[in-house]
């Protein structure tokens, strides 16, 4: 088992090293290596280690990591393949730092960021789309969702306040209603 | 100190961010404003660099962040800080998934947390925009401005191709060629 340790930081230093896109691009990556390839873990994992990285807090590509590392060759895996995917973003951020600064007084450059600067408000609406998508409608949910909206643009409340008042109202509303199936 | 002050910092907002991406955006917002470690045009800039480059984006503002205000030391802070609440709460998770899975208590938590992660990055949204258009507040906005008129046709280009599927670093490198072309035909002009 232990035998994997060196093989799951090679493999996430590469899944790290290829993913643009943030952690959903990066699902069918880890699977074709995981599953596919190595057959460190089956499809049912894969699944659970959605299920996980999605409802615990952080980066889902350090949460898929963690797990699947654990899952394979327990803590030490989990700490090769954390550290591997970590890496190589490391490295390139660190070095890009450096150089980033410089090139910013450089005409072109200077141009390029202009735009960007208007492209990137269709990136980070495409993100809140795609989650947008996976909740599920109902009225407690819009009222949240605005109520999240209106705390944080307009009365700058801090976000960790809401996330906790958020899950409380959740915990309440789902105890309710299964108080409410029971006496039915 | 400022390595404790990295490293708390972004340990808070790898443990208060569910769903991923752009989830942390409206906590880095707040945190990277109040602390002074970058400006909201350089954090714009950098939300760009990031969706070019691989990795999560936690881990590429951690970084960048880190180096920016501490170099090498710093940038190990800020990255530790942010990976560490996600490594810990997993392999306590992998232990007992099972019972986790079908909890209530976590399925309720859940459905409160995923709108509220909705609004936020819609917040976050807003203030981007507002920082992209109305750079010196909203009252001093002139929508026939010069600045103004071209940020919006980019917006626009960037925002169809968005509808036709093209993937986010074509989107990043079609507003950079966008803002270049931009630049010098204005220089004509």
């Amino acid at each position: 088992m232990s035998g994997n340790v060196p093989a799951l930081f090679t493999t996430f230093l590469k899944i790290g090293a290829f993913s643009f896109g943030g952690g959903y691009a990066m699902i069918p990556l880890i699977r074709e290596e995981i599953v596919t390839k190595h057959g460190w873990l089956e499809d049912e994992d894969m699944i659970q280690m959605i299920a996980i990285a999605e409802s615990t807090p952080g980066p889902i590509a350090i949460n898929a990591a963690t797990f699947v590392g654990y899952r394979t060759a327990g803590f030490p895996g989990a700490l090769a393949a954390t550290f591997g995917i970590v890496l190589p973003s490391f490295l390139i951020i660190f070095g890009l730092s450096f150089v980033l600064a410089k090139f910013k007084s450089f005409k072109p450059v200077a141009y390029a960021f202009d735009g960007i600067r208007a492209g990137v408000l269709v990136l980070v609406f495409r993100g809140l789309t795609t989650l947008y998508r996976q909740c599920e409608k109902n009225t407690l949910f819009y009222v949240l969702v605005l109520s999240a909206f209106v705390l944080e643009a307009f009365f700058k409340i801090n976000a960790v306040y809401i996330l906790i008042g958020a899950a409380l109202i959740g915990s309440v509303s789902s105890y309710l209603c299964a108080r409410k199936e029971v006496t039915k | 100190m400022i390595f404790w002050e990295l490293f708390f910092t972004f340990f808070r907002i790898g443990l208060f961010t569910f769903g991923g991406g752009y989830a942390m955006l409206p906590m880095i917002e707040q945190e990277v404003i109040a602390h002074s470690w970058l400006s909201m045009e350089e954090l714009i800039d950098f939300i760009a660099v990031s969706e070019s480059t691989p990795g999560p984006f936690a881990v590429n503002i951690a970084t960048y962040i880190g180096t920016h205000t501490a170099g090498f030391p710093g940038a190990l802070c800020a990255t530790a800080g942010v990976v560490l609440p996600s490594f810990l709460i997993i392999l306590f998770v992998a232990r007992i998934f099972t019972k986790f899975k079908d909890s209530r208590t976590v399925q309720g938590i859940m459905t409160g947390l995923k709108p509220a992660v909705v609004g936020l990055i819609g917040a976050a949204l807003f203030t981007l925009v507002l920082a992209v258009f109305a750079p010196d507040g909203i009252s001093s906005v002139n929508v026939f401005s010069v600045p103004f008129l071209k940020h919006f046709l980019i917006l626009c280009i960037v925002f169809y191709l968005n509808m036709r599927k093209v993937k986010p670093i074509r989107l990043v490198l079609v507003s950079a060629g966008l803002g270049i072309l931009a630049g010098y035909l204005l220089e004509l002009l």
